[in-house]
């Protein structure tokens, strides 16, 4: 057990090494060059010179490279172009929001798909089935600005029933906060339910089919015994690996969801750095999802593990 | 090699295209069953007359500006009504299908001729290169497409162009992984061991032997692909980032005219809404059919 989780820290931190070198190639290479790129094509050379100057632009990018792998692993991230201050204190305050929303989408959406999983795999086939199943793909696979600006026009325009923004005003409480989160969380709910019902279903399907199911049967079991203690314990535990990497998914839509909404998250920090051509600050927020969605999949990994001995061992790669 | 050896491989060769033609008939026979799939096919065909023939069916030239008619409402003069430019909403969705169905399916193409590629040599050789190119893809994962692509765009620029190659791009890590686990199974196997035998190159076992084996994963990839690739087209538009205007593409329009919301001005976003959604959901559908049946 030791080694698996080990062997797995190791390949995580290879990964996020990886994923640092791709975010400095997309920030500090294929703009060529980083000054004239921010200045746009009419700009004096002279200016342009300065910018990376100022930027550090000039220098080899071998020494680039190194300055910002080791300001990374320090947590020193350089400075925003945009607002003046250090790019790592502008990230606690946006990933705590984008956390809240995240929290309040997987809070509705993990029993929901669940169920529907469950839903479906039970009565396959059937009408309750082909609703879970073609509904959850249709819903899966909208852009989440699509469903946000219909939800926006239907329950915050017309019927008025929910607030335009996401952002509560300053100092509100608990409730107030969730009040203004519930419609942006929905597009998010919508683009991962799809996914965690179809694979409960499957996890449902392939347990319901399984020996040990029709073993519990013939010894005269009820079914709603067989269901709740040897197919659903069984069934679930795809389900915890598949929920964590759709993280990926859900940060991708924070982008535009918080955009939409106008929340202070990370996702509305990044899109302003990519307008304001704020280099920095987007290699700092592209970087800060690709750690969030490795750690949980860390973390999802090992409790899989935990909870799946098969996992533990005979595990090659 | 013998006479009767020839004949005999030549009767194998034969019986193997006979048995693949008739996989082929087989599931074109189930996929015209499918009512979800022949729904999709002819509402993704809708939308490719439109993006085609768009100029017939258009009742106003889409880039035509009328300010005294902005925000028209609905009529029989506009069907959809006008936006926030007087511009005629219907002619502008009809228009808006074209740029996304050119840049959606290149851009897959594009990922998947790569990706193919990559998965061949990486399941083929195995070895150092696989491992590394699998810990790379691992990283490009990492990060969400829409947000990679996002990173990319803003760094070159953004064009109708760097769109294209962009998605392509990121694409690619993705469609190795699925081409490469394929050829891993495909290598262990007699043929591909006999080709070695005969001393074939490896470029030989790889892309005519092993390549025809493998197309039943690559299609279904690319029909998924395709549909990730207009919802990241999409969401990449809506930031600017993808089709640039003058295009009528939906994402841009609905990023035009979503700020009137407020004011009770729905249709110059509400249709264009409606138009990605269809799409969008129509070729998943298609896809979700055209993998069953290969899966099964």
């Amino acid at each position: 057990m030791g080694r698996f989780v080990l062997r797995r820290l190791g390949l995580a931190v290879l990964t996020l090494w990886l994923l640092a070198t791709i975010v400095f190639v997309g920030a500090h290479v294929l703009p060529g060059d980083v000054g004239r790129r921010i200045l746009g094509p009419f700009a004096a050379p002279e200016a342009v010179a300065t910018l990376n100057h100022q930027l550090g632009a000039d220098r080899p990018l071998a020494a680039q490279y190194w300055d910002w792998l080791s300001g990374a692993v320090r947590g020193d991230l350089g400075e925003s172009l945009s607002y003046r201050v250090p790019v790592s204190s502008l990230l606690g305050s946006a990933v705590l929001n984008s956390l809240k929303l995240a929290l309040v989408a997987f809070v509705l959406v993990v029993p929901l798909g669940i169920l529907g999983g469950i839903a479906a795999g039970l009565f396959r086939g059937r009408a309750v089935d082909r609703i879970v199943t073609v509904g959850g793909l249709s819903a899966t696979v909208v852009p989440e600005f699509v469903s946000g600006i219909v939800l926006i026009l239907v329950f915050a325009v017309q019927l008025r029933w929910l607030p335009v923004t996401a952002q509560a005003p300053a100092g509100s409480g608990l409730g107030t906060q969730l009040r203004y989160l519930i419609l942006p969380a929905i597009p998010l709910v919508f683009v991962l339910f799809g996914y965690i019902a179809r694979i409960t279903r499957a996890g449902m399907v392939e347990a319901l089919e399984a020996d040990y199911t029709r073993t519990a049967v013939l010894k005269g079991i009820s079914q709603r015994t067989v269901i709740a203690r040897h197919v659903l314990r069984n069934a679930l535990l795809p389900t915890i690996a598949v929920v964590a990497t759709q993280t990926g998914y859900l940060i991708g839509g924070l982008v535009v969801i918080e955009f939409i909404f106008n929340y202070q998250g990370l996702g509305q920090l990044t899109f302003q750095a990519a307008q304001k051509l704020d280099f920095p600050l987007l290699q700092g927020t592209v970087m800060v999802m690709g750690i969030v969605f490795l750690l949980t999949t860390l973390v999802a990994d090992i409790g899989y593990s935990l909870l799946n001995p098969r996992i533990r061992y005979g595990r090659t790669e | 090699m013998s006479a009767v050896e020839e004949v005999s491989a030549e009767l194998d060769a034969r019986r193997g295209r006979q048995g693949r033609r008739a996989a082929r008939g087989e599931r074109w026979r189930v996929l015209r069953r499918s009512p979800t799939f022949l729904v999709g096919a002819v509402i993704v065909g809708f939308w490719i007359v439109c993006a085609a023939f768009g100029g017939l069916i258009e009742t106003h030239s889409p880039f035509a500006v009328d300010v005294l008619h902005r925000f028209a409402r609905p009529s029989s003069s506009h069907w959809l009504g006008t936006d926030e430019l007087g511009r005629d909403v219907f002619s502008r969705v009809i228009e808006g299908a074209r740029g996304i169905l050119v840049v959606a399916p290149l851009a897959t193409a594009i990922g998947t001729v790569a990706g193919t590629v990559i998965g061949l040599v990486t399941g083929y050789y195995r070895g150092a290169v696989d491992d590394v190119l699998m810990r790379v893809v691992d990283a490009f994962l990492a990060v969400p497409a829409v947000v990679l692509g996002l990173l990319a765009l803003v760094a070159i620029g953004p064009s109708n162009i760097t769109v294209v190659v962009v998605i392509g791009i990121v694409f690619t890590p993705i469609i190795a992984r699925t081409v490469r686990a394929a050829v891993l199974a495909e290598r262990e196997l007699e043929y591909v061991q006999a080709a070695r035998l005969r001393n074939e190159r490896s470029p030989y076992v790889m892309f005519v032997e092993i390549l025809p084996n493998v197309t039943a994963p690559i299609l279904v990839e690319f029909t998924v692909r395709l549909g990730y690739a207009i919802f990241t087209l999409a969401t990449l538009s809506f930031l600017g980032l993808g089709i640039q205007p003058p295009a009528p593409d939906w994402g841009v329009t609905i990023f035009n005219n979503y700020i009137y919301l407020t004011g009770g001005v729905w249709w110059p976003t509400l249709f264009p809404a409606i138009a990605i959604a269809s799409l969008v959901v129509v070729v998943n559908l298609v896809s979700d059919a055209v993998t069953q049946v290969f899966e099964r």
